[in-house]
């Protein structure tokens, strides 16, 4: 089954579509010719073992790696692996990392700002706004004056979704954005994230919480050895998996 | 021993002293600025993918920091002008000054650099900001906090080792001490008031950067 052509007419274009991706580092191939499509409000997440591929291909779709053949496509912006200009599909594809990578040194505020003044050369009300707006849609406008290092793991997290949002992405991109942070803090980060997807956001997730990827996804990819090897809605891959590689990281992440 | 300190002989030579004094301060006001400001570029250069670039900065970082102060001096005064370049003393002071601690500060500020987490850099970029952008922006604020304190250290050794410019005449607080005792014969004397505005210099060189440091790079010390 494709993942093109799932609750959207086959007619649309997708917006993120992933041809042929080949990755190496030195010699190990850990993209090995992978094909994808995500369209328009479609809500997907990246599952699989680590080393699967799954955190590369996701950084390779903004150019944080670069890719050793195939084409990445992201609403009309083509990077293949010349890689020339990436700031094109950039300003397109919003990131979230694990490690929230706030900048220390500046405000809550004033990291949402630093891409609105110097990338998008907002003038100084305008970037105020915006941030103001992006903090209190992750429901910290009152942090706006506080220091990265004053707030909490979570907190940093949603200001770190704050920033990338304040860029009015097409897509967002998330790596594992739960993974550092405390159990009791998984959640105010998660329903942020829940919220985005509900208002039609782009959302392509690598993520280890099944049953947020279940509850919340249009479509999960299930990654092996660089490969796909098997993609569609949750319920199916979770319940009848057709491959025994799937079929014991099933059973793996349920027995937890 | 019967020596008697006579302190009052200095009196008649306040101006020369204060002279000696504003002097020092300005060759290393100067200098400090000039060779801070070549610091970061010079370390910006050396974290660049330029490789041929990386190489020259490498290489003046190398030499300068493996050659004696005073003999770079006396290359730039008495070298130079065999090449056709004669400068006045104060210029070719204030110059040796840039070029040697343009070098250790490139060091320093390189450390700083290389400890800025990768992935602050990666944010930077999946923003959209570009290469130098992420430098000015995310980078170097923080780098300059954390190496505040050694280039401080560099900047009152190199006030310290402004004394040295004497040899070329230049009318800085060493060459006005030495000026003096060879009036009065009272080294003693002279040479003790020296060291106590040099210390008196270096304590309070050490108070503003401090407080500049924490006004500039504020929220980078925090990290």
């Amino acid at each position: 089954m494709s993942l093109a052509d799932q609750s959207v007419s086959p007619s649309a274009r997708p917006l993120v579509k992933l041809s042929n991706i080949r990755k190496s580092f030195g010699s190990v191939e850990v993209l090995k010719g992978v094909d994808m499509a995500v369209q328009e409000g479609q809500v997907v997440a990246m599952i699989g073992r680590s080393g699967s591929g799954k955190s590369t291909l996701l950084r390779s779709i903004n150019g944080l790696e670069r890719i050793d053949d195939g084409v990445i496509e992201v609403d009309g912006e083509c990077v293949d692996p010349s890689q020339i200009d990436l700031r094109a599909l950039r300003l397109k594809v919003g990131m979230v990392f694990q490690q929230f990578n706030l900048f220390p040194h500046l405000t809550a505020g004033e990291n949402v700002m630093l891409a609105l003044k110097v990338v998008k050369k907002q003038d100084k009300a305008a970037c105020r706004a915006a941030a103001e707006a992006a903090l209190s849609k992750v429901g910290l406008g009152h942090k706006f004056d506080a220091y990265p290092s004053q707030l909490s793991g979570g907190q940093q997290q949603r200001v770190a979704i704050a920033r990338s949002l304040a860029m009015a992405p097409k897509v967002l991109l998330c790596d594992e954005i739960t993974s550092a942070l405390d159990p009791e803090l998984v959640n105010e980060v998660l329903s942020v994230v829940r919220q985005l997807a509900e208002e039609g956001m782009t959302l392509l997730l690598v993520t280890h919480e099944m049953r947020f990827a279940r509850e919340v996804c249009d479509s999960l990819v299930f990654m092996h050895g660089g490969r796909i090897i098997e993609q569609g809605p949750p319920a199916e891959l979770f319940d009848r998996p057709q491959t025994p590689e799937l079929a014991q990281f099933v059973g793996m992440v349920e027995a937890r | 021993m019967a020596y008697r300190f006579d302190f009052s002989s200095l009196a008649d030579y306040t101006p020369v002293l204060v002279q000696g004094v504003a002097t020092t301060v300005g060759l290393t006001l100067i200098g400090g600025v000039l060779g801070v400001g070549i610091g970061i570029a010079g370390a910006a250069a050396r974290s660049s993918g330029n490789a041929p670039l990386r190489f020259a900065v490498g290489s003046y970082v190398e030499l300068i920091r493996n050659t004696p102060f005073l003999v770079q001096l006396f290359f730039i005064f008495f070298g130079l002008p065999s090449m056709g370049v004669r400068l006045p003393e104060w210029q070719a002071a204030v110059l040796a000054m840039v070029i040697n601690l343009g070098a250790y500060a490139t060091e320093i500020i390189r450390a700083g650099i290389d400890a800025t987490p990768k992935g602050q850099i990666e944010a930077g970029a999946s923003l959209g900001m570009t290469g130098p952008q992420i430098f000015r922006y995310i980078i170097l604020g923080p780098a300059m906090g954390k190496i505040w304190p050694a280039l401080t250290s560099q900047i009152i050794i190199v006030m310290l080792g402004s004394s040295v410019c004497s040899q070329i005449a230049v009318d800085e607080l060493s060459f006005a001490a030495n000026f003096i005792q060879s009036r009065n014969f009272r080294p003693f004397e002279v040479y003790f008031l020296a060291t106590a505005l040099y210390l008196a210099l270096a304590v309070a060189l050490r108070w503003v950067l401090a407080r500049l440091g924490d006004r500039m790079f504020r929220g980078g010390a925090r990290v």
